[in-house]
């Protein structure tokens, strides 16, 4: 791509990885969650990939990375479900007590980041599966489709 | 606003979005254009699910500096993003098999890609 | 043959379509027994402000592990259709 392309993605990009970051940490207290992040942080993925071309993104961020990633996420999320296992599966065993355990005053209240129980710790490993698998099904149909073939 | 509509315009909406969706599906040939026409009832879909959860003059259904008023219902907002991201992952799929399905053949074509060769 | 059958399948899905859309709930009062008790108790049970969130996640958490494996195997099959095929040795 031009010079234009790139000067303007160098300043861009992070500024879209912090905002996709701030959606999925903010999950509890305002709208978005670890779904909408995750397909923030992918978008910006797509962006360095049409900037920059795709055969030389995979020189440093191979796809087997992002698949580590997404299964990381996958294993945070059923581990949290599998704690409350004492009274039922995916009970929020963390309402009350001392990580993430404030009580929000009923009604319209300033948000506390502090509240939540599981619910932020579920929304962190989400986020990180959605942007693991949308980045890797981007970067793998990007490669297939400039002939390049992708390593074992 | 809390005038209420003659006749339900979102509902009207989703009609017209699926019955165009069939339309294409039963008639096109071109393997791009059928995908385009299941996109296009994923998104009927959608709109249909978020509308059937509206109530007049209703806020978003957040605690954080909420204004006065009664709040929409959260459990159809739920289910649409759970329908979205499995739109986009039956959308991917259908798009990587019909590059296998280019570059196994040579053709777009739905009707010359139905005989099993070896 | 053929097109006479797709004309009256598109005839009757199209009628049937139009038909439920004036027969449902009137646009802006639906019925919400369910919703009005999650909107109540949902920051004394689950302890967060965003009622969505609580939704997705303790009330019906089932449907997000479900939609976690759809995802899962989408992005398996994908990778692996674009896989290089190696030679077989003989």
């Amino acid at each position: 791509m031009s010079k234009i392309v790139r000067t303007m993605s160098n300043i861009l990009i992070p500024l879209v990885f912090i905002f996709g970051l701030y959606i999925i940490l903010h999950g509890h207290i305002s709208p978005g969650g670890g779904f909408q992040g995750g397909a923030v942080f992918a978008s910006g993925v797509a962006m360095i990939i049409v900037a920059f071309g795709s055969a030389s993104v995979q020189k440093r961020l191979k796809e087997h990375h992002l698949s580590v990633l997404e299964s990381a996420g996958a294993l945070i999320f059923i581990g949290l479900a599998f704690g409350g296992l004492a009274t039922i599966f995916f009970f929020n065993f963390l309402a009350g007590s001392a990580v993430f355990g404030n009580i929000p005053p009923s009604g319209s209240n300033p948000g506390d980041l502090w509240t939540g129980g599981v619910i932020p710790l579920m929304n962190i490993g989400v986020g990180l599966k959605v942007l693991g698998g949308l980045s890797a099904i981007v970067l793998v149909m990007a490669l297939a489709s400039s002939g390049i073939e992708v390593e074992e | 606003m809390t005038v209420g509509l003659p006749f339900n315009i979102p509902f009207l909406a989703v009609a017209a979005l699926i019955s165009i969706s069939f339309i294409i599906i039963l008639t096109q040939r071109n393997l791009i254009k059928l995908v385009m026409g299941i996109v296009i009832m994923q998104a009927g879909v959608n709109l249909f699910l978020v509308s059937l959860g509206y109530r007049t003059g209703g806020i978003v259904p957040i605690f954080t500096h909420a204004p006065e008023g009664a709040m929409v219902l959260p459990v159809p907002q739920a289910l649409t993003l759970t329908s979205i991201v499995i739109g986009v992952a039956c959308t991917a799929l259908m798009l990587s098999l019909i590059v296998l399905t280019y570059r196994h053949t040579g053709d777009t074509d739905a009707e010359k890609s139905r005989i099993l060769k070896g | 043959m053929r097109r006479a059958a797709v004309a009256i399948s598109l005839v009757v899905i199209i009628g049937l379509l139009v038909a439920a859309a004036f027969l449902i709930h009137p646009f802006g009062q639906p019925p919400s027994q369910m919703d009005d008790y999650m909107i109540e108790n949902s920051q004394a049970e689950t302890g967060t402000n965003n009622v969505v969130a609580a939704v997705l996640f303790d009330y019906r958490g089932f449907d997000t592990l479900g939609e976690a494996t759809v995802l899962f195997t989408a992005v398996t099959g994908v990778v692996m259709l674009f896989r290089a095929v190696k030679k077989r040795e003989s």
